[in-house]
């Protein structure tokens, strides 16, 4: 296959975006991805959504965003995978430039969360639905069971999970495009409303509004465009059981491990070449688990690896979430995956601003559905 | 919930009903057309054990609509017996008390409601044993 | 002999005290502990109803008997708190043990004396030799309106019987049914708590129909009160079963171990069935049991059984009502009750 850059990126603030819909964000994403990159003509888009049936009472999101973006007659197709949609539109987008069907292909993601439907029932829909739901899981709940497991096994603590969001806070205090641009403290974090034991609230990412978009192009459109184009060294994604009890192993989220492996190998690269990773931290045991997954940190370790600060980015051990993360900078579910390519896509270009990890020339994207369900990475290289 | 939905999970739902590999022993619940272990599609019927212990486990304190008039609430990943896991609310125990590593008995219980007009939906729950 | 081959209780595990209540209407407590004999009542989890209930003492049942669930011909269920008003407890009950599909289902419903309904008619089906096996049922989640005498009764909870004829644990030897209508207690369709005719519950109707069956089915077996040694009525409160048994002529050590009112409340259809399966769990081979029943409405079946040497071989096989009445009890408070029997306005 072909080599595949991006080109320009586009993202709304994330939060709660009482005056806008989900058409006004997905457009407002879409154009600054556009006029980012420069390109007159899209030849076809993608839109990641993992629930817009039940957050907006509206499907069939493809055609809805072509028309109100004016694109249309393009081809544009929703991609679902529940948390990971965002991860596996960006691939889909990535896929078919690389086969060389198409040159130019947007991929992009959103949800619009807060217009009054009940997520959590919403969220849950992306784990075993008659065999888990049923039951009353909730997803936090189900990340807590990960993460009781975890501690029981490893001795992860409390303060170790704490350690996840108080970093990535402090980096979403400089993403302008974050939902809380707000530090908290380990105790803040530790003090917090319980949701699901042992998480607590600020243990959880929020309900978000956002968008985000980038143009995905052929190494031959790029030349003419005369852009700084970010290479896409490997796409990868696995599935794995959609119950969290059917797991070999509850506390290794196998689908992350084989999506890793997969990605390592198509980039040539190893977990040491990394400068930067964005995870999908939902919650901060996700985190934890991922960094751990992604190898690297042994199994057990990332917990002590958050709380020593291997993972900040004046560390540069491996920076995690320097964008805020899924806990600080917001999880417009649909949207999240596509946001993780865009700091990515910043941080490649030196353009992350106070966040930058100097010298950063590979970022690796982490995106994850349901309890683990699906995984979708990305490495991407400056050129 | 649709009846229809609610119907078909019947046998899982109220007495355990799974479906062991003929090819390979590994038993499904709930039961599958292709097993997850050995990729047959050949399986008899067997009825899983009501015993066994606590995996891991969490109290749902945020829940859906439909879950949030009896939060606080325990939900484990159980272990039965015979090696299968399952996800089931944990019942008649203050939240505080439970320990991974409890053992467990599943009892025919309430799990929710279609509303306040619509059908009553039974299953399994754990209670300490 | 035809008679009950596996028996089952099941009481939840969550209570409040009588004071408790007395406390939240300005009551004095007195009047309901000493005056009516009742201290404390057993209260359904949010998740329990007359089924899981039933399912649960049905299960028990099973595992006393020994029997393949498949040769229950016949499944009743006597309730005034079934969980639908139109489509049947049973259903769901024999799908959970797997009961049937060839098997007979109905609900029953006659105030606090459907239970022992169920069994009269659970007997009669194998006496008659049409099936081998029926199961008979008496459960209910009682409802007391707010504040009401009842609520201090009103209690969760059941017993269900096998009847057959091979291993019998408790021949049935004679049974009488006395009924008349008379209107001490009633729920019309729609209201959510029953209402009562205050005293009129009892001289004209507890009394009179208990009396009336019991002292028939005495003439009928040519038995005396001391010829028993267990007795067991139906138990709105403590103070009632003690006094007719009193009037029959039975003594106090008779009605002990089946006057499980004062710790469980009137578990209504699961009254006096509830109170039979705990003196099973005691009794020793050819104990005779004299059993009435009462039911507003109003009428009483009664039983006299005679356990049989089987009895020694089932006791333990499954839980018995003692352990569940004294041990692993959750008490709440007004407000949780409140909460769990769904007597707060919510928004739907």
């Amino acid at each position: 296959m072909r080599d595949v850059v991006v080109i320009g990126a586009g993202m709304t603030k994330f939060g709660e975006l009482w005056e806008k819909s989900i058409k006004d964000i997905f457009v407002e994403a879409a154009l600054k991805a556009i006029d980012d990159a420069g390109v007159d003509h899209i030849d076809s888009m993608y839109v990641g959504a993992m629930s817009s049936g039940l957050f907006v009472g509206q499907e069939h999101l493809g055609a809805v965003m072509a028309d109100y973006l004016g694109v249309t007659p393009i081809p544009a197709t929703r991609v679902e995978s529940a948390c990971a949609s965002g991860g596996a539109s960006f691939r889909q987008a990535y896929l078919e430039v690389a086969s060389g069907a198409s040159e130019i292909v947007l991929a992009g993601g959103v949800e619009k969360m807060t217009d009054g439907a009940d997520v959590t029932e919403a969220l849950a829909t992306a784990a075993d639905q008659e065999y888990e739901v049923y039951q009353g899981i909730t997803f936090p709940g189900l990340y807590a069971m990960i993460a009781r497991a975890h501690m029981e096994r490893y001795g992860t603590t409390r303060e170790q999970l704490a350690a996840v969001a108080v970093k990535n806070h402090r980096n979403g205090a400089k993403n302008p495009n974050a939902q809380f641009r707000s530090e908290v403290t380990a105790e803040q974090v530790m003090k917090s409303t319980m949701v699901a034991d042992p998480l607590r609230l600020l243990d959880c990412s929020p309900v978000s509004d956002g968008a985000a978009a980038v143009i995905v192009a052929s190494m031959e459109v790029a030349k003419k465009l005369k852009k700084n184009p970010i290479r896409v060294i490997a796409s990868s994604q696995a599935s794995d059981t959609i119950a969290l009890h059917s797991r070999r192993d509850i506390t290794t989220l196998d689908s992350v491990v084989r999506a890793a492996q997969k990605a390592y190998k198509l980039a040539d690269k190893k977990p040491s070449d990394i400068n930067l990773v964005e995870v999908h931290d939902c919650f901060t045991i996700a985190e934890i688990t991922a960094t751990e997954d992604l190898g690297f940190f042994e199994k057990g370790t990332g917990g002590e690896a958050a709380e020593k600060g291997w993972t900040s980015i004046e560390c540069k051990r491996i920076p995690v979430n320097t964008s805020g993360g899924l806990k600080s900078k917001g999880h417009p579910v649909g949207a999240t995956g596509v946001a993780q390519i865009i700091e990515l896509y910043e941080q490649l270009n030196g353009k992350a601003g106070a966040r930058q990890v100097e010298g950063a020339r590979i970022g690796m994207a982490q995106n994850m559905g349901g309890s683990g369900a699906s995984c979708v990475i990305h490495i991407l290289e400056a050129i | 919930m649709i009846t229809a939905r609610y119907h078909r999970e019947i046998p899982q739902r109220y007495r355990l009903e799974a479906a062991k590999c003929s090819s390979c022993g590994h038993v499904s619940f709930p039961p599958r057309l292709v097993c997850p272990q050995c990729k047959a599609r050949k399986f008899e019927a067997v009825n899983l054990s009501d015993e066994g212990t606590i995996v891991t486990f969490t109290v749902v304190r945020v829940a859906s609509d439909k879950f949030s008039k009896e939060t606080p609430f325990g939900v484990g990943i159980v272990e039965l017996n015979d090696g299968v896991r399952v996800t089931a609310q944990i019942a008649d125990v203050h939240p505080d008390e439970l320990k991974v590593g409890q053992k467990v008995k599943l009892v025919f219980r309430r799990v929710q409601e279609d509303g306040k007009a619509g059908i009553l939906c039974y299953g399994y729950k754990a209670v300490l044993a | 002999m035809v008679g009950i081959v596996g028996y089952g209780a099941y009481l939840p595990k969550y209570r409040i005290k009588a004071e408790v209540i007395a406390q939240q209407w300005g009551a004095d407590p007195a009047a309901i502990t000493r005056g009516l004999q009742l201290f404390e009542k057993t209260v359904p989890g949010q998740d329990e109803d007359t089924i899981t209930i039933s399912v649960a003492a049905a299960r028990s049942a099973l595992k006393r008997a020994r029997i393949n669930p498949k040769d229950i011909g016949a499944v009743y269920i006597g309730s005034e708190s079934h969980p639908y008003a139109v489509k049947p407890s049973g259903t769901i009950l024999i799908d959970a043990l797997g009961i049937g599909p060839h098997v007979h289902v109905a609900s029953y419903e006659f105030a606090c004396k459907a239970g022992s309904e169920a069994m009269y008619v659970a007997y009669s089906h194998v006496k008659s030799g049409e099936m081998k096996y029926a199961l008979g049922i008496g459960a209910d989640t009682s409802q007391g309106a707010p504040g009401d005498a009842l609520e201090y009764s009103a209690s969760a909870g059941g017993a269900a019987f096998i009847m057959g004829s091979e291993r019998v644990v408790a021949e049935i030897l004679f049974t009488h049914s006395y009924t008349s209508d008379t209107p001490d207690f009633w729920r019309r369709e729609g209201e959510s708590y029953p209402r009562h005719g205050g005293r009129f519950t009892g001289d004209p109707a507890y009394f009179k129909h208990i009396m009336g069956a019991a002292q028939a089915l005495l003439e009928k077996s040519k038995m005396k009160p001391e010829d028993f040694a267990y007795a067991v009525f139906h138990m709105p409160n403590g103070k009632f079963p003690q006094e007719v048994g009193k009037r029959l002529g039975f003594t106090k050590q008779q009605l002990e171990v089946g006057w499980v009112v004062p710790w469980m409340g009137n578990t209504y259809s699961g009254s006096s069935p509830t109170g039979l399966a705990g003196i099973l769990d005691v009794a020793k081979p050819n104990d005779l049991i004299f059993m009435v029943s009462f039911g507003s409405g109003a009428g009483s079946d009664g039983f006299v059984y005679r356990v049989t040497d089987e009895i020694t071989n089932v006791q333990d096989r499954a839980p018995k009502l003692r352990e569940m009445l004294d041990t692993n009890k959750i008490h709440l408070n007004y407000g949780e009750y409140a909460k769990f029997r769904r007597k707060i306005k919510l928004n739907d």
